[in-house]
């Protein structure tokens, strides 16, 4: 099968590899029909991440259709809650690799899964514990091939896998593998009351859901912060008032917007690449260079001193290390909460599909590019350098 | 019960209250090996067994042989605690799985069979570099059901161990808290090739992965694995 393969920094290839066969069980085989490109994934282009391996097979927001189930689906030996899975079915797969049988996914916290990182002995040595397993996401989250291919291994299919109504198109729920669930548990995240303002640095995929899932869990208003034109566009569309921040001071234009307030929650949509500004932002650029930093938190720095007093940070931006120069001070005394986390993306799979359903939204509206898998290193650079207003590219095995 | 130690040359009765001190080390909360310090687990086994203190290192004197080891700084034993707590699953259950001595490889990768002689004994094989295995026998010194099972090996083993593991409730349905504690006893000098070649460069993260791997098959039944997925690896 074709399959986008990591070759190193900035170099990704499509290669002819063998097609992924049944390993254990509970496993499924997936004939993909669409994948998408995440911004997570240009974290593993730029060479963030040291636990990637030259030919890791890339990409964890796909779809498609059961072409083969495991042994346990035969024996009834699964945690499928009567899904009654079969070859034909079609289905989206969540990027978190879930077991449904651990403490963590019996309490609804799936991306905290116990039994799905091979490797989390790596992780432990750094992080004292484990997420779950990732699709595509590097050896650190048990170097599972990725859903950049024709074809994937689903590993717990029973419980991951989740079948979507044939009235639904795939651009209107492949984003319910990843960023769809991720935009709306972070505005979960923001314990967002009546009245609340929102603001939301970063308006690439995951703020442009995370714009929209906040007015739909009621906020009264939303400032998005960007300075990328086409994704401000976007975000105005979704009805957000709009910042760039190279044009304007962002902490003191959110005080302004909000009678000195201040928001009521700030989320940091972007993580560790952020774009930081003048003197800040070389300081941290520098301090990754020489690994003396391994992640750069201008826009959490920001979010923390913006927030209204007792607000709430949430930040599903991805951060993999450390982080330098935080403003503990000012978190501390302000009496502010932070809630993160991996997205529990099985939690959200069907009150999502049945909001989309319903027409309450149609996450198609964030596809700028479809290409053939062909084309994915071109693709990669589209979106990394965010040319042709690329926002989100779908690919087509 | 005779538990043959290389060591044994100087037998002790034991106290009620030393007695009661390592009981309650093993089968309380505390980390065990912080406890132990530089005494020996073997004799806190026997101990707890009720066997009386048959073993030098649990009284914290050392023999000659110990003295010359440690003078020549060779690493005396290699110790390994490590806990998981497995949901769904009581303490019953995990205790009768393990107590089948036989299912033990189907997560202990580097062991290749465990044989169950009588009620006490078994004769275990583990898989050693350039095709070559280590084997020794072991001995059960003390089996509460449900809660505990310790063991030790007998005369003649390649590398010379003892251990138990502990099944507790953990609390409000949080499923059972399971404990490995191991000592590896190298027998003098040649030993920590042997050891190393064994149990890798990491004996505490081979012990680490197992029980891993034991909560992986315990709560999904299957251990997840990565090994012949596709890639464009060349």
């Amino acid at each position: 099968m074709k399959a986008v393969c990591w070759q190193g920094t900035n170099k990704v290839t499509v290669e002819t590899v063998p097609d992924p066969k049944l390993i254990n069980p509970r496993d499924a085989i997936v004939k993909i029909t669409s994948t998408a490109i995440c911004g997570s994934d240009l974290h593993l282009y730029n060479g963030f991440n040291p636990t990637m391996k030259q030919g890791d097979i890339l990409g964890h927001e796909f779809m498609g259709e059961i072409v083969e189930l495991g042994s346990a689906f035969k024996n009834g030996n699964i945690h499928d809650k009567g899904k009654a899975l079969a070859v034909g079915d079609r289905v989206v797969v969540p990027f978190t690799i879930s077991c449904g049988g651990c403490f963590f996914c019996n309490r609804d916290l799936w991306s905290l899964c116990d039994n799905s990182n091979p490797n989390a002995w790596m992780v432990e040595k750094v992080m004292g514990h484990s997420p779950s397993g990732l699709f595509g996401y590097s050896h650190l989250t048990g170097g599972y091939a990725g859903g950049q291919a024709e074809y994937a291994r689903v590993p717990f299919a029973d419980v991951g896998l989740f079948k979507i109504p044939s009235d639904l198109t795939d651009e209107q729920v492949l984003f319910l593998t990843d960023i769809f669930p991720t935009g709306y548990m972070a505005a979960e995240n923001c314990n967002i009351q009546p009245g609340d303002t929102v603001a939301i640095w970063g308006c690439g995929p995951v703020g442009q859901f995370a714009i929209r899932s906040a007015f739909l869990l009621g906020a009264e208003r939303v400032i998005a912060i960007d300075r990328v034109p086409e994704r401000l566009q976007m975000a105005k569309e979704g009805g957000a008032e709009i910042l760039n921040f190279e044009e304007i001071e962002v902490g003191e234009a959110l005080k302004e917007m909000t009678g000195g307030r201040g928001p009521d929650s700030a989320m940091d949509a972007v993580g560790m690449e952020a774009h930081g500004m003048g003197l800040e932002g070389f300081y941290d650029k520098a301090m990754q260079a020489v690994r003396m930093e391994t992640d750069r938190p201008n826009v959490l720095r920001q979010a923390i001193v913006a927030c209204r007093k007792g607000g709430t940070v949430s930040v599903p931006g991805v951060y993999t290390g450390f982080v330098d120069k935080m403003p503990m001070g000012a978190f501390m005394n302000k009496g502010l909460t932070m809630k993160t986390g991996q997205t529990h993306v099985h939690r959200y799979l069907q009150p999502l599909t049945e909001r989309i359903q319903k027409g309450e939204i149609d996450p198609s509206f964030l596809v700028t590019h479809t290409l053939p898998i062909e084309q994915a290193p071109h693709g990669y650079e589209i979106f990394k350098h965010k040319k042709e207003s690329c926002i989100k590219i779908v690919l087509k095995p | 019960m005779e538990i043959i130690s290389s060591n044994s040359d100087e037998q002790q009765p034991a106290s009620i209250g030393e007695t009661e001190r390592w009981g309650s080390l093993i089968t309380g909360g505390a980390m065990v090996l912080m406890g132990l310090r530089d005494r020996s687990l073997r004799g806190a086994l026997v101990a707890l067994a009720g066997g009386g203190l048959a073993y030098h290192g649990a009284k914290g004197e050392k023999c000659l042989q110990d003295k010359v080891a440690e003078a020549a700084n060779l690493s005396q034993s290699i110790r390994v605690e490590k806990s998981v707590t497995i949901a769904n699953k009581s303490p019953e259950e995990l205790y009768r799985f393990w107590r089948s001595f036989e299912n033990l490889p189907t997560f202990m990768k580097h062991l290749k069979s465990v044989t169950v002689i009588d009620e006490k004994r078994s004769h275990w094989v583990a898989t050693a570099p350039l095709d070559a295995s280590i084997e020794w026998d072991a001995e059960i010194i003390n089996d509460q059901e449900n809660q505990l099972i310790s063991w030790a090996s007998v005369a003649g083993a390649d590398v010379d161990n003892s251990g138990f593991v502990r099944f507790k409730s953990a609390p409000q349905g949080r499923g059972t808290e399971v404990k490995v504690v191991i000592e590896y006893n190298p027998p003098g000098g040649a030993v920590t090739a042997a050891v190393a070649k064994l149990f890798g460069e990491e004996p505490e993260q081979q012990v680490g992965d197992d029980l891993r791997y034991f909560k992986m098959l315990m709560e999904t039944g299957e251990i997840a694995t990565t090994e012949g997925q596709s890639s464009g690896r060349k």
